[in-house]
């Protein structure tokens, strides 16, 4: 396939990827609020995990919930209506590739959403719109998975969405740790299962944790399952399996292969429960955040940015 | 509904009601459907089809020069179908193959031999002006001897209900996508009608045209690699490159996507590193396609792909200077090109044209200007016309001034009165002007689609139906009647 039309694949699969992970971590958070209406910094974490907290402030002045819930829905970058555009367009410039109705799914939800996003704004109306988004992406993603052949557009974009589902689990994990060891804030130990929970939820990992791992919430064992479960679809080890997986089927795969069995090694070597303790998550979480980049650089050089001449 | 009111204007055909809103033979229960239903229940058809028009995105773009850019406007279709019998479409569409043959014949010629000017058919001079001869392509005779393997005809039809032709479009025409989805769409507002009527279907056109482009490989095998050039999104037919290139299952590339290689062979960047292309539907016109030979400065097209095609290593439809014959006044000679050729007599007449360049028509055309339609020849999309009893006094002194200062530019037609179909308006049926562009396929076999794409001009009295101007488009049906078998 041209190498043009798999780099909008993987595009395209990273955005509708995107556009889920946000929805749900914005539902899960407004549902923590209203159980700690106290802890302030809930909002705040938000945009850190998005890393964009120098655009935040470029925008806004205060960091409130009206503000953050805005920059989330409709800001320039990471927001869900720059996820919705940019999917669509690379849906637009890929339409011979995909099935009819992904295409038709996404147009409707962008004509959907730049009526109806305002209503996020408002607690009343949010819960409505998160979730019709997130059922729109999982209609998507059904209508992908059970109409597209297994070829190469599809493994292009599951790559997409497998790199970019890895990078929201370590970015909320992120989050999360860095919370609970806020020096600043030393009364939020006293939330801890409550705060570990959020994380399980904000990755719908709650129900598997409890199943597979321990009916009891601790630290080491969310991390644990967060980083190295190789069942559970949001896993970091389990969406690595994947790519490794989906590489194996493109041609000239052996370097963009190197990198993501080296990031495999680190995980499965990794001692989750002794970096919690040292305080080295932190440093392990960046060293997974500079492999998986270094994944899609991998994948630029080889499939992408061909070079003829 | 009540179609009491419903005339059309004087000395126009109407396609679907004779006076006194009688339906034509054969046509009853179409008529009937539109006396019967409320008006209500046509505007919920309408919004439907507004809506699945939306969802589907099916959508043109206008090109605007202000800060908004570009606008993609969602496709306007009237849900009222244009209707033709089968046994009145069969004679045109024997007519239209027999033009795009002779016009094939033609443009060989013209680039070889030259006998259609030495036997003095047509003038030198007129070639020699024309904006779309292209002295590169002397000497080449492409595969089958095909330069137009794709060709848009548009037809209408005057008040005494002949058809005439109104122009070939051989340079990229485009509109059929918008064709399929048309009957797609009031496959799913009207099903109804389907049942009462044999509609002959043309979702065949995707098959039939890869086969005509698999047909003029340079390779001959099983299945060639074809593809679709596209300008890219931006272009206002794009929607229509994605639709076909997924519909014949062919990539669609954008000049930045081919490479020519020191073979002469073209190349796409794949994947899998590079791969050979056969045969490139292309979507460029021919001045941004190389730019070795065309505009150095078009982004467009791919360095070196005129010389793999005079090769012969690659195949372009339609191949780069088939639009010699697209000039408007080459086109008055088409019925000359048909018996000269051929050695038939043509099928369907031409609108009758004055031809600027020469002396006698020229004072016609000067003095009868207001009552003339004044075309440029090398224009498409309407641009540039002039319709003598709806300007003014200043554009007719201007059309007078360029026509004296370049009469081999200008031709001149008679006003036809084209014919007019119901077409829901607001809260009425009224009669609107339309034209009809069909399809003509020609590589080892001739096609041409069952009806075409129906345009109409939404704006009463408005004879122009192009789309980038304001107008609409129509579901067209060929119509066989179902014979009711006695006892069921």
């Amino acid at each position: 396939m041209l190498s043009r039309v798999a780099e909008r694949m993987y595009w395209f699969g990273r955005y509708v990827e995107r556009i889920e992970n946000t929805a749900r971590l914005i539902n899960v958070n407004t549902n923590l609020v209203l159980d700690l209406p106290k802890v302030k910094f809930i909002w705040a974490s938000l945009i850190s995990i998005t890393g964009y907290e120098d655009r935040f402030f470029s925008r806004f002045t205060i960091l409130d919930e009206k503000n953050v819930i805005k920059f989330l829905l409709d800001g320039e970058n990471c927001s869900i209506m720059t996820s919705v555009r940019m999917a669509r367009e690379n849906a637009r410039t890929t339409r011979e590739i995909m099935p009819n109705e992904a295409w038709e799914k996404i147009n409707k939800l962008y004509l959907y959403l730049e009526k109806n996003l305002h209503k996020g704004i408002r607690r009343e109306g949010r819960h409505q719109l998160l979730k019709d988004i997130t059922e729109s992406c999982q209609e998507l993603t059904g209508y992908l998975s059970g109409c597209m052949s297994i070829d190469e557009a599809y493994n292009f974009m599951k790559i997409g969405s497998d790199l970019e589902r890895a990078d929201m689990t370590t970015r909320i994990l992120d989050v999360g740790c860095l919370n609970l060891l806020n020096p600043e804030h030393p009364e939020i130990r006293e939330y801890e299962t409550m705060l570990w929970m959020n994380v399980l939820q904000s990755l719908t990992a709650y129900q598997m944790y409890r199943q597979h791992v321990d009916d009891r919430i601790n630290g080491e064992d969310v991390a644990d399952f967060l980083l190295r479960d190789e069942k559970f679809p949001r896993a970091v080890a389990h969406c690595l399996s994947d790519v490794n997986e989906s590489f194996t089927w493109l041609p000239n795969h052996d370097e963009p292969l190197r990198s993501v069995t080296r990031a495999q090694r680190a995980i499965s070597n990794s001692d989750v429960a002794e970096l919690l303790a040292s305080g080295d998550l932190h440093m392990f979480i960046d060293d997974i955040q500079a492999d998986l980049a270094h994944i899609h650089n991998q994948l630029n050089s080889t499939w992408f940015d061909y070079q003829s001449d | 509904m009540d179609l009491k009111g419903y005339k059309a204007p004087a000395n126009t055909y109407d396609e679907l009601f004779t006076g006194n809103q009688r339906s034509r033979p054969g046509l009853k229960d179409i008529g009937n459907f539109l006396k019967k239903t409320s008006l209500k229940e046509l505007n919920r058809r309408k919004y439907d089809a507004e809506l699945a028009i939306r969802s589907m995105g099916i959508t043109f773009t206008v090109y605007s020069d202000g800060d908004g850019g570009n606008i993609d406007r969602n496709w306007p279709f009237d849900i009222i179908p244009r209707t033709i019998l089968k046994k009145e479409w069969q004679p045109i569409e024997k007519g239209l193959e027999q033009r795009l043959r002779a016009l094939n014949l033609f443009i060989t010629d013209v680039y070889n031999d030259q006998k259609i000017i030495k036997d003095k058919i047509i003038p030198r001079e007129i070639l020699a002006s024309s904006k779309d001869y292209r002295t590169f392509c002397e000497g080449v005779t492409p595969v089958l001897g095909i330069w137009a393997h794709v060709c848009g005809t548009d037809l209408i039809r005057d008040g005494d209900g002949t058809i005439y032709v109104l122009e070939d479009n051989l340079r990229v025409p485009s509109g059929v996508s918008y064709m399929l989805e048309n009957r797609n769409i009031s496959k799913r507002i009207l099903p109804e009608m389907f049942k009462n009527y044999n509609v002959l279907p043309m979702d065949n056109y995707p098959t039939q045209l890869l086969d005509t482009l698999s047909s003029i490989s340079p390779r001959p095998m099983d299945f060639p690699e074809v593809v679709v050039l596209t300008p890219g999104i931006y272009n206002s037919a794009y929607f229509e490159h994605s639709f076909l290139a997924q519909r014949m299952g062919a990539e669609l590339v954008e000049g930045s996507d081919l490479v020519v290689g020191d073979d002469n062979c073209v190349y796409m960047k794949t994947v899998a590193g590079l791969s050979r292309v056969d045969v490139i539907y292309r979507r460029i016109d021919d001045l941004y396609l190389d730019p070795e030979v065309f505009r150095a400065d078009s982004a467009l097209g791919v360095n070196g792909l005129m010389r793999a095609w005079k090769k012969g290593k690659v195949a372009l439809a339609n191949a780069p200077g088939a639009g010699v014959a697209d000039d408007k006044v080459i086109y008055t000679y088409v019925p000359e090109m048909i018996k000269y050729y051929l050695g038939e007599d043509p099928i369907l007449p031409n609108v009758p044209s004055f031809i600027c360049s020469n002396k006698q028509h020229l004072q016609h055309v000067l003095a009868n200007v207001e009552n003339l339609v004044v075309k440029p020849a090398n224009e498409s999309g309407g641009y540039g016309m002039y319709i003598g009893p709806y300007e003014s006094k200043r554009r007719t002194a201007e059309i007078k001034r360029l026509i004296k200062a370049n009469p081999r530019n200008y031709i001149a037609q008679p006003i036809i009165n084209l014919s007019t179909v119901p077409t829901l308006c607001d809260n009425s049926i009224e009669p609107r002007h339309v034209d009809l562009r069909p399809f003509i396929l020609q590589g080892d076999r001739t096609y041409v689609t069952a009806g075409g794409l129906t345009r109409v001009a939404l704006v009463k009295g408005s004879l122009i139906v192009n789309s980038s101007q304001g107008g609409g488009s129509k579901d067209t049906w060929i119509i066989e009647p179902i014979k009711r078998t006695r006892g069921t």
